[in-house]
């Protein structure tokens, strides 16, 4: 690990400014960015811990929204947002209890790895992003692998989630890191079901809009059974080939269905 | 009776400083004046290196010293301690093996060049400041591909990519060609037994000290046999003569082999700390190791049975690709020879058998002896090819298995692969198998399976292995560069205790609980009366250290050996107490009678007269009570058993779950059953790793692609299933005189065909005609497979 600054801030404008400096990087639950530090792959010039800044911490449920702060750790959500189980059950099953209770919402949201949980919750919910400065959509926020619509500087204050009528999130484990080599968060809206996808595609998450379709219409496992998944645009690796994630898409979705 | 004698379930005294956190590792040892090193890798596959320039880093803050190869010109590569014989008379291509890369790069994770520091942040930050002029070439990855004509060499001092072309047993080939002409049946298969890396928990380390005072080195490592490395690493690589180098293993957590060997770190922390005159330490991330400890398994296998009409094997051959990498590790000529075709027949009667085996350099980590060594592959080809044969023939697998097996009274068999198997009964393996797995239930489980939606299956395999490693004069002619007797030293104390100095080594086996508890039998006293002391080479006796399931069988051997002198010793001195006669002297719980008669003299009298001789036949014996003993052994031993596996798998994704795992081992005579039972529910645990899980890949340009946690699959407990262990059917081994088999390795040999035959088995059941899927079985394998 190479050297760097340490501040933890007490409020969001302090963290702001610290981070204004040149590579400075913003430090959550820290599980995705001390692991890139360790082996030598990040060099930040100062690290702005989220930690002591209390109102970023924290899981509330007003009307038919359930908002979770952005440096909330998993084990809080699985434990708090019973409001919205399928999100508690999503995230009491993210990795091992250490990186449960380091790990975090906005840490996860704002690296967005393509495996990673949250991303599949937060835009099958239609959830929104708040940040230090704006809010962004769920739709607009994921931009591919690791890319999201975060600015320079801009960190991930809260994460409002709209409580669906029904939801289920089927993760299928990649048998070594243990992330999702597919999950599937589908969720259920007076107007209509939303389905998002990760692990799958080499976009990073997505909404398969065909199930979406399908299921607004009839919601039943059957429904799904006439489509097909493009596999062309699908992570082929060690784990799975392309055609094997499209499969997990489609039987996945449908187990989702059924767990609703 | 003693307390703790053989057959008892003694828990592991060794176990109490493990689980306290008081256990005493390599990387606990932290020398007055320790600088560390770091190694700079690297990170292609296949280069010309043209030139290493450490100016800047050199004047880093807190370097030391940077060693590159030029360094090492006085000093000899890492020696191979096997050389296996071609089919047509010639040795094997053995390339020099340096610490560091010389003019060429020839694996991802080679050394290129190592920085001592005051620390080790400071050691890396310098090893970034080397600049590396390479020039990268075409790498060579697949076997075959390495075996084509043209292809680039790994070696450009060698006539090819091949090390040998091993063939067994010759004589016998246009026999077996002949019988495959006749058969009535033929089944092929070609599989691939996958590339594995052992991950042991701790990872090496190695600190290299130096005393001027009496120009001695002492290097303390993380190895199963420290004698070993203190020769190998003394008389070819350092020049340091035995009595000026001391070698320690102090508590070594897990080896599954990768710990045999001699590895460049070793070597290298020894030299500098001799240059340096400053201790050197290097502790290998889980990274490092996974680009730096040996490798195992990686085989491409062909093999084809030939049957009679009656579904009688007459024949039996194969062609197997095996992977070096890209230098001789210290044993591996020997794995996919000596430990695989001689293990060829099986629990069989097949009288004609011939094994091809062609040893290949690639641009790979040195692949080597893991657990099971060669005898995993054996059965995995043997146990996958029958199983097939018999879903070919619509016979019962297990039923083909029995009608083939060597029968009780044909022991001592002699395979026609040379070795001779002393005793074994495989039918009553099989037989408690059978029974232990319900398998007669099988049919209504595999109902309910099916209206869950999963499809079941039940596999079976047999195995057979060759452990208690090795009649040296026998391994000497087969090109073993070193004996495999194994030694102690019984020393009894003034006041009766007993410390034996074992030249085995434990790693996680239990030997400070088991050795106690046979010395204890022989002699009658509590097995806490006795200490264990192993690891070290200044207060062991010259031995070959533990691997191959050795330790027990070779190692107690010895060890008994030395505790009959030592008991022959106390009589007469019994004798001389109670002046009786030598001849009717008894020792049994702990005291020396005078049969027929009520005259005793307790353990402890006898052994305070050993050292207080006053009264004492100073004119026929030495004072004193230690003996030694090195012990050769006449053979191999022949553990063998039948594992089955039952599984259920999702028809959506592919994903197979081990619903149960059944053991029924013979290990001939058991010391303590808890621990053989640990040591089969370890070995199955690797075993389901090497089946489902565990897949070491490379990229076509050489690159690890399976290089960290992230995606190297280890099975974790809840991949794990119930093993039932059951090792009551037991064939004494004939020729140790404790009748043990040795049980360390089996569980990682039987388990990977019966699970693989269990997935097959509960696809073809289900409407998949799917034939093979190699390891690891993972999801989507099985998925593809079944949507061919
Ligand atoms: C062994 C293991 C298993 C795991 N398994 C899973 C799994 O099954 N599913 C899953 O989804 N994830 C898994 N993870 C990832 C885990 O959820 C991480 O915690 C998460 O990806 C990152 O959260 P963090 O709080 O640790 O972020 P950090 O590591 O602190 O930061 C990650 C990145 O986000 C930035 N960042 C952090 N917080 C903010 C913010 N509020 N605003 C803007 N930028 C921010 C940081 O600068 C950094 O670039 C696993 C991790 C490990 C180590």
């Amino acid at each position: 690990m190479y050297n760097f600054e340490f501040v933890k801030p007490s409020s969001v404008e302090e963290a702001i400014a610290a981070l204004k400096e040149e590579d400075a990087q913003p430090l959550s639950g820290g599980q995705t960015l001390i692991p890139t530090m360790k082996q030598r792959l990040n060099q930040p010039s100062k690290l702005v811990s989220l930690l002591g800044i209390a109102e970023l911490n924290g899981v509330s449920a007003e009307g038919s929204t359930v908002t979770i702060g952005g440096a909330t750790p998993h084990a809080v959500v699985a434990a708090d947002a019973s409001a919205y189980p399928a999100l508690a059950a999503l995230a009491s099953n993210i990795g091992d209890p250490a990186v449960r209770n380091r790990g975090t919402i906005g840490g996860s949201l704002a690296n967005n790895d393509p495996a990673a949980c949250y991303p599949a919750a937060a835009l099958a919910s239609g959830a929104t992003i708040v940040t230090n400065s704006r809010e962004i959509a769920a739709d607009d926020y994921f931009q591919g692998m690791f890319t999201t619509a975060l600015d320079e500087g801009e960190i991930i204050t809260g994460v409002k989630f709209p409580v669906p009528e029904a939801a289920n999130y089927q993760k299928f484990e990649q048998p070594a890191s243990r992330f999702a080599l597919t999950g599937v968060f589908v969720a259920k809206y007076a107007d209509g079901v939303r389905v998002a996808v990760t692990g799958a595609s080499n976009d990073g998450v997505f909404r398969w809009t065909e199930a979406e379709e399908a299921l607004s219409g009839n919601f039943s496992a059957d429904a799904i059974s006439g489509l097909t998944v493009d596999a062309s645009d699908m992570i082929s690796d060690l784990h799975g080939t392309a055609e094997y994630r499209a499969n997990l898409v489609k039987v996945l979705t449908g187990r989702a269905v059924a767990a609703c | 009776m003693p307390k703790d004698g053989i057959g008892a379930s003694t828990k592991r005294r060794e176990d109490i400083r493990f689980l306290t956190g008081k256990g005493r590792y390599t990387d606990d040892i932290n020398l007055n004046g320790q600088l560390y090193v770091h190694f700079l890798r690297a990170d292609v596959a296949h280069a010309t290196l043209n030139a290493v320039d450490t100016a800047s880093a050199q004047d880093m803050q807190g370097v030391v010293r940077i060693f590159t190869a030029k360094d090492f010109e006085a000093v000899g590569g890492l020696p191979c301690g096997w050389q296996v014989t071609d089919k047509h008379g010639n040795p094997m291509q053995e390339p020099k093996h340096p610490i560091m890369a010389e003019g060429k790069i020839r694996h991802v994770g080679e050394i290129i060049a190592a920085v001592v520091a005051d620390s080790l942040e400071e050691a890396r930050d310098a090893a970034e400041a080397i600049v590396v002029d390479y020039d990268e070439l075409p790498a060579v990855i697949d076997m075959k591909a390495a075996c084509a004509d043209g292809a680039p060499k790994v070696h450009d001092d060698l006539t090819s990519n091949l090390c040998y072309d091993w063939g067994f047993v010759e004589e016998n080939k246009a026999a077996v060609d002949e019988a495959f002409e006749k058969a009535a049946h033929v089944t092929t298969l070609e599989l691939v037994n996958n590339r594995l890396v052992a991950n042991p928990m701790e990872p090496r380390v190695a600190v290299g000290d130096y005393a001027p005072h009496d120009d001695s080195s002492t290097l303390y490592t993380t190895s199963q046999n420290p004698h070993v490395i203190r020769l190998l690493m003394g008389a070819f690589v350092l020049g340091i003569p035995e009595h000026k180098l001391r070698v320690v293993a102090p508590d070594v957590g897990g080896g599954f082999g990768t710990k045999i060997f001699h590895y460049a770190e070793e070597a290298f922390c020894t030299f500098a700390a001799k240059q340096i005159k400053r201790p050197v330490k290097w502790t290998s991330s889980r990274s490092e190791a996974f680009m730096s400890d040996a490798h195992g398994r990686d085989h491409v296998s062909k093999i084809q049975i030939a049957l009679d009409a009656d579904n009688n094997f007459t024949a039996l051959r194969t062609d197997t690709y095996a992977n070096m990498g890209a230098y001789l590790s210290t044993f591996a000529p020997s794995v996919p020879t000596w430990l695989h075709g001689v293990l060829m027949a099986g629990n069989y009667r097949t009288p004609l058998i011939y094994v091809n085996v062609k040893a290949v350099f690639t641009n790979t980590v040195p692949v080597d002896a893991y657990r099971g060594a060669g005898r995993p592959e054996a059965t995995y080809q043997l146990e996958r090819c029958i199983d097939k044969c018999a879903r070919e023939l619509g016979v019962d697998p297990a039923e083909l298995r029995r009608q083939n097996f060597i029968t009780p009274d044909q022991f001592p068999y002699a395979t026609p692969v040379a070795v001779e198997y002393d005793t074994g009964n495989y039918h009553a393996t099989l037989d408690k198998a059978l029974e232990l797995a319900d398998v007669t239930g099988f049919d209504a489980r595999a109902a309910e399976s099916k209206k869950n939606g999963k499809l079941r299956g039940l596999g079976i395999a047999n195995y057979i292995e060759a452990c208690g490693i090795a009649p040296s004069n026998l391994v000497g002619q087969l090109g073993a560069r070193a004996g495999l007797y194994e030694s102690a030293t019984v020393r009894v104390n003034a006041t009766g205790g007993i410390v034996v100095m074992t030249g085995s080594h434990s790693h996680g086996q239990g030997h400070e609980t088991t050795f106690p508890q046979v010395i204890a039998d022989m002699i009658g006293i509590d097995a806490s009366q006795v200490e264990i002391v192993h690891g070290d080479t200044a207060n062991t006796p010259m031995g070959m250290g533990t691997y191959g399931s050795r330790s027990l069988a070779v190692g107690g051997s010895a060890m008994v050996r030395a505790a009959e002198k030592v008991i022959n010793k106390a009589k007469k001195i019994a004798a001389h107490l109670m002046e009786a006669s030598e001849g009717d002297i008894e020792l049994k719980d702990g005291q020396f009678t005078v049969s027929g008669t009520d005259k005793s003299v307790a353990w402890g009298d006898v052994t305070l007269a050993a050292y207080v001789p006053h009264n004492y036949p100073l004119d026929q014996i030495e004072p004193g009570l230690e003996e030694t003993a090195f012990y050769d052994p006449a053979n191999f031993t022949y553990p063998s058993g039948t594992y089955i596996c039952e599984v259920e798998v999702d028809e959506g994704t592919g994903k197979v779950e081990v619903l149960n795992f059944t053991a029924a081992d013979d290990f001939g005579n058991v010391v303590n059953p808890m621990i053989v039972e640990g040591q089969v529910h370890g070995g199955v645990g690797q075993g389901i790793g090497q089946a489902m899980l565990e897949n070491c890949a490379y990229d076509a340009d050489g690159q690890l692609l399976s290089a960290s946690y992230m995606d190297y699959a280890m099975p974790r407990a809840s991949d794990l299933p119930m093993i039932t262990v059951d090792h009551s059917c037991q064939t004494p081994c004939t020729h140790n005189p404790l009748g043990v088999k040795g049980c360390g390795e089996a569980g990682a040999i039987g388990s990977p065909p019966a699970l693989v035959n269990a997935v097959l088995d509960a696809l073809n059941r289900n409407g998949h005609a799917v034939d093979h899927i190699d390891m690891p079985l993972s999801p989507s394998r099985v998925w593809t497979a079944m949507n061919q």
